[in-house]
């Protein structure tokens, strides 16, 4: 078995007096989509953050290639290979989506210089980008800004992407065009998938870990829990195929 | 793949830019309006040429206020010190470069207001970063705290000018070609004034194209709107923020070498006098915008000239009127910066 | 009966105490202890300062609000009762007049700037109140022929309070009982019983909710507490006291003028004092503001001396120079917000909490 790209070991996070991630233990494999699932209040977005280094965990340890980041400031965790797409999407609309793109590119000084062959790649699950190259991101739709923060996250090859919610809020119609653009995606990236929408995940996950009250109380292969339904119960609360 | 791109068609045409020209307006406006109120056209040109120039000065005194604020949330009341720290600084190349301050050339006078800027440029813009260091960087977040500093920062600043110049009051002479004016028609127009809209207008033109043609530029407009974002996307946002620092006080400090030439007198409150009024023009403009921060300082000037002339009472508040009314139609100020 | 009497916010540290009790027998017995006409001067000094900073020790150390528009106040007092008594002549109801215009308009002017920006964030609130501030002061100066302008105006006051009038011949403890002293025990008393209203205020549920606000506003909000409501009333009870301050300086000095009632140079002198005495701590006013009018008077004399001895090396002579007293002040003060921002108060208070006996 080889070495998990990312592994946190017995993660606790505070963020003033309230004690959010209560030992967290999670591994992700190399390449494939591994999901992160639970409750609203679970825990999940602050385990993107802490491992980001938005906040830092009080104690244990995350471990990523190989190295320790458990305390390492945020763009140093940026640029050992960790791009982040945040439930708020967080795209400057101020600038046009061009300009989003190529700040992500941190290899180039400028914009001409960004990899075409890869943004055609990308423009190829996410048409809007082209036609709306030069429009301030901040005008673009639900859906397109989503597109811009995702697009961002793999402007230039990256070893890890963590993707928090990516389909909240989201038209039906567009999410089925997510599904097509994750499904490419994985091929070549490995992702950490935050989600609620069990129909989206259920499709596209390998393995899966379940989180609850600040710690991971299950995980295992994707596969497993579809066809477990008393799993489902007892872990989500509800069967998930009624689960939107 | 079609899928999606059809769906992103249909979702809508390509949404129309509005770019809010309002505010840009306005000064061509109350230039206008202004004219037949004056009456007589070279009286107006007059004015408004002074007007301008005051305006870029004032402008070159607060964008880097305005930029500071909008990146790091960091509000310098000291920010005076720095105005004055560069109008002191030139005194050290234009008092002992006499002869090329006095002789009649075009280029002597020029290189020596130039050699003044850039070593005004270049000191405050240290003592910027020795600034961000020691005095701004424990009370980032806390503004109460970063108020009540850094105006015991420029108190400080103040005095250690008095101790280090004296405390008398030190003259400026303006270079021989910057005096007087050309006369066109009936107008006079002062060559000193012209030469600060030049540079003012060089430097409005330099930030535009670094804010929004540079890597750096572009770093700085996404950081003021989410500076978590930025340093999530790799780049360290605290040497960003040095950097804006020292060049807003740079800025400053550029600001004051031409104001101090404008009133060809310095004493160590030069910077002082004019913190109520770079603080009154960048909240017309909206914290954190420099275009807005441009359009204030015109406005602001432009209203101060000509009330000088029409009604010289009213002169003396027109600033603080036209603030109120200001908010009261943007309570955010003309172009309000998207903030997180 | 000191506990009713201190609304139960004792001093709790028994050098702090101290100290007070010294300030508080200085003052009582100014007249008597020191009879020069300087010393006397600085003793209202301190009275009023007492009462102008605790007034704004309300709004910067107990609601958090940082406003430069307090020396507004301050010269509205100072003037509404100056020219009420040039004009009207010296009489109590002209003072009276003068006080209770004065009273208004503050109360007025405070409501406007409160609830116009009140609702802003506090940044902007410091701004406008800056350029408020220094608006008035110019039209103070400008308009010369209702204020006296640059040089202000000196007037009589009633004749009880004169310099030459005398209760009864011969002396008291080798002073005369005359106008001055009574001017002096009537700033005195006046400025005592202000500030044991202002400890009033600020122990009470008024002033408990707004440390709750200067805290955590978003939580008082949530709690029902309407905070725009509490900061307009606790900046108009701050104008008020602050404009009452104004009132017995004017009776004190028998003169108003710009630079000594409205200028920036009295905004940082109290900025100063609230922050080195103890913001959030009404003490902090006593004992800051006798700290800081002793050393203007006095410390310069010993800065002069100084500067002679360092005349060879001109740049520390400057250093040293009394009329750069103003840095090494604001030196400390910078220093204060750093490291002792509770002030002096605070730091005597924490420190006898170390030494108490658990």
């Amino acid at each position: 078995m080889s070495e998990p790209l990312l592994q946190l070991e017995g993660v606790h996070t505070h963020i003033g007096q309230y004690h959010i991630l209560q030992g967290v233990d999670l591994l992700v494999p190399k390449g494939g989509i591994t999901v992160l699932l639970g409750r609203n209040g679970a825990g999940k977005t602050t385990t993107l953050r802490t491992i980001m280094g938005l906040w830092h965990a009080s104690r244990g340890s995350v471990r990523f290639a190989g190295g320790d980041i458990t305390q390492s400031p945020t763009p140093e965790i940026a640029c050992a290979g960790i791009a982040y797409v945040p439930e708020s999407m967080s795209i400057f609309s101020d600038l046009t989506v061009r300009e989003n793109l190529f700040l992500a590119a941190r290899g180039v000084k400028s914009a001409d210089q960004m990899d075409e062959a890869r943004l055609e790649w990308i423009f190829g699950f996410f048409g809007a980008l082209k036609k709306f190259w030069n429009q301030p991101a901040g005008t673009l739709s639900g859906g397109q800004k989503q597109m811009v923060a995702i697009a961002r996250a793999i402007v230039e090859p990256r070893k890890l992407l963590l993707i928090d919610e990516p389909t909240k809020g989201l038209a039906p119609a567009i999410i089925q065009g997510m599904i097509a653009a994750f499904r490419e995606l994985k091929q070549t990236e490995t992702i950490l998938l935050v989600e609620q929408n069990f129909s989206f995940v259920s499709a596209l996950g390998d393995s899966v870990a379940v989180m609850d009250g600040g710690r991971i109380v299950h995980s295992g292969s994707m596969a497993e829990l579809t066809e477990d339904r008393d799993l489902q119960h007892k872990l989500l609360g509800l069967s998930l195929d009624t689960h939107q | 793949m079609t899928t999606i791109s059809n769906v992103a068609a249909q979702d809508s045409a390509l949404p129309k830019v509005r770019v809010d020209l309002l505010p840009l307006l306005l000064v061509p406006v109350l230039a206008l309006l202004m004219l037949p109120l004056i009456g007589s056209f070279p009286t107006w040109v007059t004015l408004t040429v002074a007007g301008l120039a005051m305006g870029m000065m004032v402008f070159m005194m607060a964008s880097g206020l305005t930029l500071i604020f909008g990146l790091m949330d960091v509000l310098n009341f000291g920010h005076g010190a720095f105005v004055s720290v560069g109008a002191f600084t030139a005194t050290l190349v234009l008092l002992p470069m006499k002869s090329w301050v006095e002789a009649d050339s075009i280029l002597l006078n020029l290189s020596v207001l130039g050699l003044a800027i850039l070593l005004a440029m270049l000191v405050t813009g240290l003592l910027g970063w020795a600034f961000e260091r020691i005095i701004i960087r424990p009370v980032y977040g806390l503004h109460l705290k970063q108020i009540l500093i850094t105006m015991g920062g420029m108190i400080v600043a103040e005095q250690l000018i008095h101790v280090i110049w004296g405390a008398e009051q030190i003259p400026l002479q303006l270079p021989t070609t910057f005096r007087g004016a050309f006369i066109i028609g009936d107008a006079a127009l002062e060559k000193y004034r012209l030469i600060a809209v030049g540079v003012g207008l060089t430097v409005f033109v330099t930030m535009f194209l670094v804010l929004n043609r540079t890597k750096v530029g572009l770093l700085i407009r996404a950081g003021v709107e989410n500076g978590e974002m930025v340093e999530a996307l790799g780049y360290r946002i605290r040497r960003l923020f040095v950097g804006v620092f020292m060049a807003g006080s740079a800025l400053a400090g550029l600001g004051g070498v031409m104001w101090g030439l404008y009133k060809e007198t310095l004493t160590a409150a030069i910077g002082g006098e004019i913190t109520v009024l770079v603080f009154i023009v960048i909240i017309i403009g909206g914290l954190g915008s420099v275009g807005g921060c441009f359009i204030g300082a015109m406005l602001v000037a432009l209203i101060a000239n000509y009330a000088g002339f029409l009604a010289p009472k009213v002169a003396l508040v027109s600033d603080i009127l036209l603030m109120v009314t200001v908010l009261l139609w943007r309570p955010q100020g003309l172009y309000p910066v998207a903030k997180r | 009966m000191i506990k009713t009497l201190l609304s139960s916010d004792l001093p709790r540290s028994r050098l702090l105490s101290a100290l007070l009790l010294v300030v508080l027998f200085g003052l009582a017995l100014a007249p008597f202890l020191f009879p020069g006409a300087r010393s006397l001067n600085v003793a209202a000094t301190i009275c009023v300062f007492i009462v102008l900073v605790a007034s704004y020790d309300l709004l910067l150390g107990y609601t958090g609000i940082v406003s430069f528009a307090h020396t507004m106040f301050y010269g509205i007092g100072a003037y509404g009762v100056g020219l009420a008594l040039h004009s009207m002549g010296p009489s109590w109801w002209a003072i009276f007049v003068g006080t209770a215009g004065a009273l208004s308009l503050s109360l007025v002017l405070a409501l406007v700037i409160g609830l116009f920006s009140l609702r802003v964030r506090a940044i902007f609130y410091a701004m406008i109140t800056l350029a408020v501030a220094s608006a008035f002061a110019v039209l103070a100066s400008q308009l010369s022929d209702l204020t006296g302008g640059e040089d202000g105006r000196t007037f009589r006051v009633p004749e009880i309070l004169q310099p030459g009038f005398h209760l009864f011949e011969g002396e008291i403890l080798g002073r005369a009982i005359d106008g001055k002293l009574i001017t002096y025990y009537l700033v005195f008393c006046s400025a005592l019983a202000l500030f044991l209203f202002m400890l009033r205020i600020v122990n009470s549920p008024f002033g408990r909710v707004l440390q709750a606000i200067r805290e955590n506003d978003f939580r008082a909000e949530a709690l029902g507490y309407r905070t725009v409501i509490y900061r307009t009333l606790a900046n108009c009870l701050g104008a008020l006291v602050a404009t009452l301050a104004g009132v017995l300086m004017a009776l004190w000095l028998r003169y108003v003028g710009p630079k000594t009632m409205l200028s920036f140079e009295v905004m940082t002198d109290i900025l100063l004092i609230v922050v080195i005495g103890g913001m959030g701590t009404v003490y902090g006013a006593v004992i800051g503001s006798a700290l800081f009018i002793l050393m203007q008077n006095y410390l310069q004399v010993l800065m002069r001396e100084a500067s002679d001895a360092m005349a060879a090396v001109p740049l520390l002579a400057n250093l040293f120079h009394p009329d750069r007293w103003l840095l090494w002040l604001g030196v400390l003060f910078v220093l204060s917000v750093y490291f002792f921002p509770t002030g002096i108060v605070g730091r005597l208070r924490t420190r006898a909490a170390v030494r108490r006996p658990r």
